[in-house]
């Protein structure tokens, strides 16, 4: 609670929880906001924007309610972006923990295995993927966690490293402390902070590429996804620009929002630190 | 002998640099008494301190401790006898979990080492702060609303929780105020007295050791040159090095007042 009291000082993190704040409402009250499913045929198709007031945005080619699948495609968007960030950090922290705590060739048969995830380009890892797999939510999130679980590995091991010299560790040792509770006592609540941290940038990066392989069609059919109606837009995207200006719209300020709140958490953590 | 150190050595390579930390280093400490260990920067003093601790581990020697052989020991068997030796540290904010409670930090020995039944702890802790100057209510603090001087008083609250018969204590005064300095020299000799624990007190200052040692090792680049009594170190020195260590204190063998002799 301290943390985002101390988080609405900065302004960063004020406007990023705001705006995400409201996506996550509208993410939650979907159903209730735009009733029915988004994806059926609602009106005449390619209406334009800000015309019949039962459909604010305009429909697509084949009438469906442009504001319905933005409101809709929230859900996809946060859901897959969030939960792929929890698989990332998850996957990261066993391996940064396990490679930090086991040392030798335990620890450098897994930084190799890190090497190898960070050299192959995130988005190509998971376009082949889901392409192999085959594209469903699960898939899609497990194909972007595995592009980013690298990152919080490689912190939290050199979180480890560095708070294993720290003084209060080596003072658990002289009270003779067990080094299973050292580690989780004392190295792992303080290794955490800055690998929670990325979460933001992963959630953000999550979200883009959800995006891009929704656009390249690799997304999951059954539901709407901005990627999906920008790439549908793009086919009429000169007569109808609006089809894929709205959900890019709705994607940059996401994106925006994510990175603001973690400049705000980033400020707050320096602020406890010092 | 409560501690006997023999020829122990300790050689750190570190970007090809070869340092010989301790070379040969022997001494012994009766139960109850304070031994000063000086020497400049970098002469071995924490090495010393960290291998006594079993924080590193040693090249060649052997120490004895409360007669066992305390380099053989490990595992389960090590932690349980390492309540009987204890240790201070010099950072007042590094030697704490930044995430502690002062009652955490002196539940955690007194739950480790089953000091006293778990219903009794509270009071332990609060008689504890009350033996090192706080008052009991710091108990429910977080280490963080806590000053430096009185963490030191809380380290040593920790130190003394396990009923050690050995504490360490690495530079423990050299990062606080000259004015909070003597508060708990005072405080370490008062404890020393009432419970016989003996003391390694490390430190660059002599004018510290003077206050608090009855003998003074002296240490330089790794090798122990000169051990006697605090008089005759201050007043007689034998080595160079004593002698630098000497003039770096203006007015010391006049200046403070000595260490009120009892017997050990
Ligand atoms: N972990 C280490 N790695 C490499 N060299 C070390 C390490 N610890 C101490 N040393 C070296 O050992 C020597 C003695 O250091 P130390 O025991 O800290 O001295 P003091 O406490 O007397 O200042 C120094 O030259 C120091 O650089
Ligand atoms: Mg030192």
């Amino acid at each position: 609670m301290r943390r985002i009291r101390n988080l609405m000082k900065t302004p960063e993190g004020m406007a990023g929880f705001g705006i995400l704040a409201t996506l996550i409402l509208v993410a939650l009250f979907a159903p209730v906001l735009s009733p029915g499913d988004p994806l059926r045929i609602a009106g005449d198709p390619l209406l334009a924007p800000f015309v019949d007031p039962a459909f604010p945005l305009g429909t697509d080619r084949l009438g469906r309610d442009v504001l319905a699948g933005i409101i809709h495609g929230t859900r996809t968007s946060l859901a897959v972006g969030i939960a792929a960030a929890i698989a990332a950090i998850a996957i990261g922290l066993c391996v940064g923990l396990a490679a930090g705590f086991a040392g030798g060739l335990v620890e450098e048969a897994l930084m190799r295995v890190i090497d190898a995830f960070q050299i192959v380009p995130s988005f190509l890892l998971a376009l082949a993927f889901v392409s192999v797999i085959g594209a469903s939510v699960p898939v899609v999130v497990l194909a972007i966690a595995l592009g980013a679980w690298a990152d919080p590995a490689r912190l939290t091991r050199a979180q480890v490293l560095s708070i294993r010299e720290r003084d209060y560790v080596a003072a658990a040792r002289v009270i003779g402390m067990h080094p299973v509770e050292i580690a989780w006592k004392e190295i792992l609540p303080n290794a955490l902070p800055p690998v929670l941290a990325l979460s933001a940038i992963i959630v953000a990066a999550a979200i883009l590429t959800e995006a891009a392989l929704s656009f390249l069609g690799l997304g999951d059919p059954n539901i709407v996804t901005w990627g999906s109606m920008i790439a549908e837009g793009r086919n009429v995207l000169r007569s109808s620009p609006s089809l894929s200006i709205f959900p890019g719209i709705a994607l940059v300020v996401t994106v925006i929002g994510v990175y603001l709140l973690s400049e705000g958490f980033g400020k707050t953590l320096a602020g406890s630190e010092a | 002998m409560l501690l006997d150190i023999a020829n122990l050595s300790k050689r750190f390579s570190s970007g090809g640099r070869d340092v010989a930390a301790l070379n040969d280093v022997s001494l012994t400490l009766p139960p109850g008494e304070t031994l000063g260990l000086v020497g400049a920067s970098g002469s071995g003093k924490s090495t010393l301190a960290r291998i006594l601790l079993r924080l590193t581990s040693a090249d060649a020697g052997s120490i004895r401790f409360e007669g066992k052989d305390w380099l053989a020991l490990s595992g389960a068997e090590l932690r349980r006898r390492r309540a009987k030796m204890q240790m201070v540290f010099q950072d007042v904010l590094g030697a704490f979990n930044p995430r502690a409670t002062v009652a955490s930090v002196l539940g955690d020995p007194l739950r480790i080492h089953d000091i006293v039944p778990k219903v009794e702890r509270p009071r332990e802790i609060a008689t504890l702060l009350e033996r090192v100057g706080l008052p009991a209510s710091y108990a429910s603090r977080s280490i963080r609303e806590v000053s430096g001087g009185q963490r030191q008083r809380i380290a040593i609250a920790r130190a003394i929780a396990t009923r050690p018969s050995l504490i360490v204590l690495d530079e423990a005064v050299s990062a606080l105020d000259v004015s909070i300095r003597g508060k708990i020299l005072e405080l370490l000799v008062e404890l020393q007295q009432e419970r016989g624990i003996a003391c390694l007190f490390v430190s660059h200052d002599l004018a510290v050791l003077r206050a608090v040692s009855h003998r003074i090792a002296v240490m330089e680049a790794g090798r122990l040159v000169e051990i006697a009594s605090a008089r005759q170190v201050i007043e007689n020195p034998q080595s160079s090095a004593a002698r630098a260590l000497i003039a770096a204190v203006p007015r010391l063998v006049t200046g403070m007042p000595e260490r009120p002799h009892h017997d050990v």
